[in-house]
Parts: C-alpha cells; sequence; structure tokens
C-alpha cells in the first residue's frame, strides 16, 4: 500500500501512502465544501485511525481546516454574507478559547486521559448535533421537499436577551450583548483545540437557533470565525506541542482545496435537504463508530507515553 | 554486573578458547529522507579462532540491535463505566525506542534463561528499570504490554532463524527498521556462543537521523516555532486561495 506515493512525514515520523492522504483531503474538502463545515470532525479521527500520532492528528488538521475555509470566506464575503463585527466577537472569544483549551490539553496529556475526553466530546457533539440534523432533514423531505421550512421566529434565546451591555449587529440584524457571541466562541475555540475541528457544524446551529442571527449570514460568519480561530490553533500548537506536520498538512490541503470547490459545485445543484440528511448520516456514522470504540475492548489496551 | 560478567568470562575463557568476533555493518548510517519506507540492515562478520579449529566448534551467534532509550509511561486501559479508559500506569526509566533480535537458533536452545537475561537475548528480557512501587507482578504485566505494543508496530521484535552462519567462520543477520524508527544511536551487539556460555561479544554503532528536508522541517519546527507555526498558516491560506482563484477563472 505505502508503494503507490510513499511520502515520510517528518514531525509524524513515519512513512504513509501518500495518495491515500491526498483523497482523505478531497472528501473532506467536498464535504466543506457541500455543506459550510470544515470536515476536521472526520479528518482527525481517520487520521488517528490510520496510525497518525493523535496530536499530530489534530494539529495537522486544524491547519488543513484553514485552507478548506479560506475560499468559502472569500466567496460569501463577496456578496455581503459576512458579519465582521460578530466574526471579530467570536473569534475574540475563540482565540482566547483556544489558548484556554491548550492549558486543558496540556493537564489532561499529564493524567493520561486526554484520549477518552476526545472521544467522549466527539460522541457527544456528533451524536447530538447528527440527531438534531437528521430529525430536521426527514421533517423537511416528509413534507414533500418543500423548501420552505417553518418559518423561524427571529427572536434569540432569552438568556441571552438578559445579559448586560447591547452591541448592534446590522448585518445580523441584532442588538444583543457581544457577551453571547464571544461566549459562544470561546466554548468552540476549546473544541477546536482539543478535537483538532474548525466547529462549523457546533456553530451554525448555534447562531441560528440561540443567538437568532439572519439566516444569510450565519455560514460566511462561522466560516471567518473557523479561519482565524484554527489559524490561531496552528499557532497554538506549533509553539506548544510543536506537532505541525507541514507536510502531512500540505498534502490534506491538496485534497481538500480542490475537493472543496468540486463540493461547491455540486451543492448548487443538490436538494439541500438531501444534503443535509446526508450530512447527518455522516457524522452520525462517525459518531456510532466512536460510541462502538469506547465500549468494546479496545485491541491494544496499552498505550506508551514519553515521561 | 554485566561489565563484570564480561570481564570473568573473559578472563575465564583466556588462553583455552580465545575466539575473537569481527562485525561489520552494511552501512553505518540509516538516514531518514524524502521517501523512506524503512530499510534493511545487514550485520555481517566472522568468529575467528587463533588456534585455526574451527570444525570442532559449532558456534551461535545473537545479534540485537537496540535503539536510544528513554524514560516512558505505559498506561492501561480498564472497564469503567461501560467506558474503556486509561486507569493504571507504571513508569519504566529505560525503554529502547527500538529493540531487535536475531538468532542462529531459538535463543533458549543456546543459553540457559539467565544468561539470556544477562544479556538481554530476547524481548522479554528487556531491562526497562522500572520506577516507583516495586510490584513485580504489575510490572511484568506492563513489560509485556509495551512489548506487544511496539512488536504491532514493527519496533521490537525476534526473529530465531534470522542469523546464518557459513562454515563456523562467517555468519551475517538481517534486521528489518521499519519506517517509523526513531532517529538516534542504534548499538548492535553481537554475542558469539558457544556450550552455553558467550565467548566473544562486539559492539557496532549505526547512526540512525533524518537528513535533507525531513531534518530541516524537524529542526525549523523546533528552533524556530513561531515562524515554522506562521509558515504552516501562510501555507494553508495561500493552498487556499490559490484553489479559489484558479476555480473560479474556469
Amino acid at each position: 500500500m505505502e508503494d503507490i506515493l510513499p511520502v515520510y512525514l517528518p514531525i509524524a515520523n513515519l512513512s504513509v501512502n501518500g495518495f491515500l492522504i491526498v483523497l482523505l483531503g478531497a472528501v473532506t474538502g467536498v464535504l466543506s465544501g457541500l455543506f459550510g463545515v470544515g470536515g476536521g470532525f472526520l479528518t482527525t479521527p481517520l487520521l488517528i485511525f490510520y496510525g497518525i500520532p493523535p496530536t499530530v492528528a489534530a494539529a495537522s488538521a486544524s491547519t488543513q481546516v484553514t485552507g478548506a475555509s479560506v475560499s468559502g470566506v472569500l466567496a460569501h464575503s463577496r456578496r455581503g454574507g459576512v458579519d465582521y463585527r460578530m466574526g471579530a466577537v467570536t473569534v475574540g472569544g475563540g482565540i482566547f478559547g483556544a489558548i484556554i483549551g491548550a492549558v486543558l490539553f496540556r493537564l489532561l496529556q499529564a493524567v493520561g486521559q486526554i484520549d477518552i475526553v476526545i472521544n467522549i466530546l466527539y460522541v457527544m457533539m456528533l451524536g447530538a448535533i447528527g440527531g438534531l440534523m437528521l430529525q430536521e432533514a426527514l421533517v423537511t423531505m416528509r413534507s414533500g421537499g418543500e423548501t420552505t421550512r417553518k418559518v423561524r421566529k427571529r427572536r434569540h434565546h432569552p438568556v441571552i436577551a438578559a445579559l448586560p451591555m447591547r452591541w448592534r449587529f446590522y448585518r445580523s440584524g441584532l442588538y444583543i450583548s457581544p457577551l453571547a457571541p464571544f461566549f459562544l466562541g470561546f466554548i468552540v475555540g476549546i473544541l477546536t483545540m482539543l478535537m483538532g475541528v474548525g466547529g462549523g457544524f457546533i456553530l451554525v446551529p448555534a447562531m441560528l437557533y440561540i443567538l437568532g442571527m439572519s439566516g444569510n449570514v450565519v455560514v460566511g460568519t462561522s466560516l471567518f470565525q473557523i479561519l482565524f480561530v484554527t489559524m490561531a490553533t496552528t499557532m497554538m500548537h506549533a509553539l506548544t506541542t510543536q506537532a505541525v506536520d507541514i507536510v502531512l498538512a500540505g498534502l490534506l490541503l491538496l485534497g481538500s482545496v480542490i475537493g472543496a470547490q468540486f463540493g461547491t459545485q455540486i451543492a448548487m445543484k443538490a436538494k439541500p435537504e438531501v444534503l443535509r440528511f446526508v450530512l447527518a448520516a455522516i457524522v452520525l456514522a462517525v459518531a456510532l463508530r466512536m460510541l462502538v470504540g469506547l465500549a468494546v475492548q479496545p485491541d491494544e489496551i496499552f498505550t506508551v507515553a514519553p515521561l | 554486573m554485566r561489565a563484570l560478567l564480561v570481564l570473568f568470562a573473559a578472563f575465564f575463557l583466556m588462553g583455552q578458547r580465545d575466539a575473537i568476533l569481527v562485525p561489520a555493518v552494511s552501512q553505518d548510517e540509516v538516514q531518514v529522507r524524502q521517501g523512506f519506507t524503512g530499510t534493511e540492515l545487514l550485520l555481517y562478520g566472522a568468529i575467528l579462532d587463533p588456534r585455526g579449529q574451527r570444525g570442532g566448534a559449532e558456534y551461535d551467534i545473537v545479534v540485537v540491535l537496540k535503539g536510544a532509550t528513554e524514560p516512558i509511561t505505559i498506561r492501561e486501559k480498564d472497564r469503567i463505566g461501560g467506558v474503556w479508559m486509561n486507569a493504571q500506569s507504571s513508569d519504566f526509566r529505560s525503554a529502547p525506542s527500538f529493540f531487535a533480535v536475531a538468532a542462529s537458533r531459538p535463543v533458549e536452545e543456546i543459553v540457559d534463561e539467565r544468561t539470556a537475561a544477562i544479556y538481554e537475548l530476547g524481548t522479554e528480557f528487556i531491562q526497562l528499570s522500572p520506577t516507583g512501587q516495586i510490584d513485580p507482578e504489575k510490572q511484568a504485566r506492563f513489560a509485556a504490554g509495551l512489548v506487544d505494543l511496539r512488536q504491532r508496530l514493527g519496533l521490537y521484535n525476534e526473529d530465531m532463524s534470522g542469523v546464518t552462519i557459513n562454515e563456523q567462520v562467517l555468519y551475517q543477520a538481517r534486521i528489518q527498521l521499519p519506517s517509523n524508527v526513531i532517529t538516534g544511536e542504534y548499538t548492535a551487539e553481537t554475542f558469539a556462543i558457544f556450550d552455553g556460555r558467550v565467548i566473544a561479544s562486539a559492539i557496532a554503532e549505526v547512526e540512525v537521523r533524518k537528513v535533507g528536508f525531513e531534518r530541516l522541517v524537524e529542526v525549523f519546527s523546533q528552533r524556530f516555532a513561531l515562524l515554522y507555526g506562521l509558515l504552516a498558516v501562510g501555507l494553508s491560506v495561500s493552498m487556499g486561495w490559490i484553489a479559489g482563484r484558479l476555480f473560479a477563472m474556469i
């Protein structure tokens, strides 16, 4: 297998099949183009499954997500789909979250429980989000494929309204406290650092249903946040864990930037509810696979860490 | 302890069977560069008997190739609340990053267990130097776990027919280094064994190191972490941007 295109990864310290890695990047790229998610939720577990050390996988996957979200941000900003003010606040929270995430990462690594925390987070997050999306997709599909979903009342969560200090976010059509998006960005920042994901699959629903942002700026703004927070995460990993493998990231990027363009093209032709159904199924499948991994006795119960 | 024994053996054997071992390695440096998928080391040499008698002496040869040692923690998963998670752990001060044994016959047929333990002639005899509370049973379990784990990665292995001896003079052993070897100084110890005793031993060194671009990347990521991070970010942003522009033109 390694004979096809052997590539030696200098940080991960092993030789991989370069073709397979590019292919993996392409698959996640198509997903990101299709659904506006970074695809990190797929890359990190698959890289670990392939034998890449978990820290290197998470660090390099976040580098890849940066590249995959660049073209998305550009496209959305051209048509005015990015609320920069909202984006800046969530990025601020996200960078703060990434710093806290780095501290947590160190702490959990020291007590040997980083892997289990990452796995449980994955199962919980992906399970919940995948379930919600599947439910919504099924409801839409059953209602005869009408694209008009039940008219959402553009109101945010009552807790948000109770927060002090209100700012105007014109493009989002909101007059709320910046603390709410800051906190949201913070949570996503922690997850980005721990799980090596962009967090788009959490940000998009949260921006829609909790903050109540207007739908046409949600995807662009969340991509904007992901772009800057994954940049910060890459820097954080480069400075603390030193686990960013630039060769691995380059291979993943090569596949994902091309895949993302194809994904965007497909997205324009396919029915949105079918897309959502497929994404929900993929997310649930990953969650289920990880749940099985937690419950079944692993093939190898010993792990080694340098002292 | 080991040095003393070797000295003792040398003293004891002097004059009667003063065999000399002349070892060599196919390469004294393994270069890890782009496209490295592992390599095969050929360890060969000759056993010289000054008295010129070789017909009667059926030597056995055991070769041990060892990577640099490092202190490690081994963790064991256990089922807690229905979930498999790390529970107990044990620390070892000197776990070799690589360990391979090749012998002309199964080691247990060549020497007794005590001798095998002294010279580390097998994965179960690796001297890991456990630290912390001394609980032999637990340490043995963790040591076996480490060996099993690293065997799966191709980093520890035993080949009990990996040495061939020609005319009781020339021997050669082949040891595979997989692509995931850790760089550093490797020592290849060769033991000539006769009648259950080690009668001669010799050490050769092999350096496994990254060269060229691979070395550059590693050093760069450690010494200039900030620049390296900026470079990684720059690479991803520019690749994403270029791809977006290219496809926009099509």
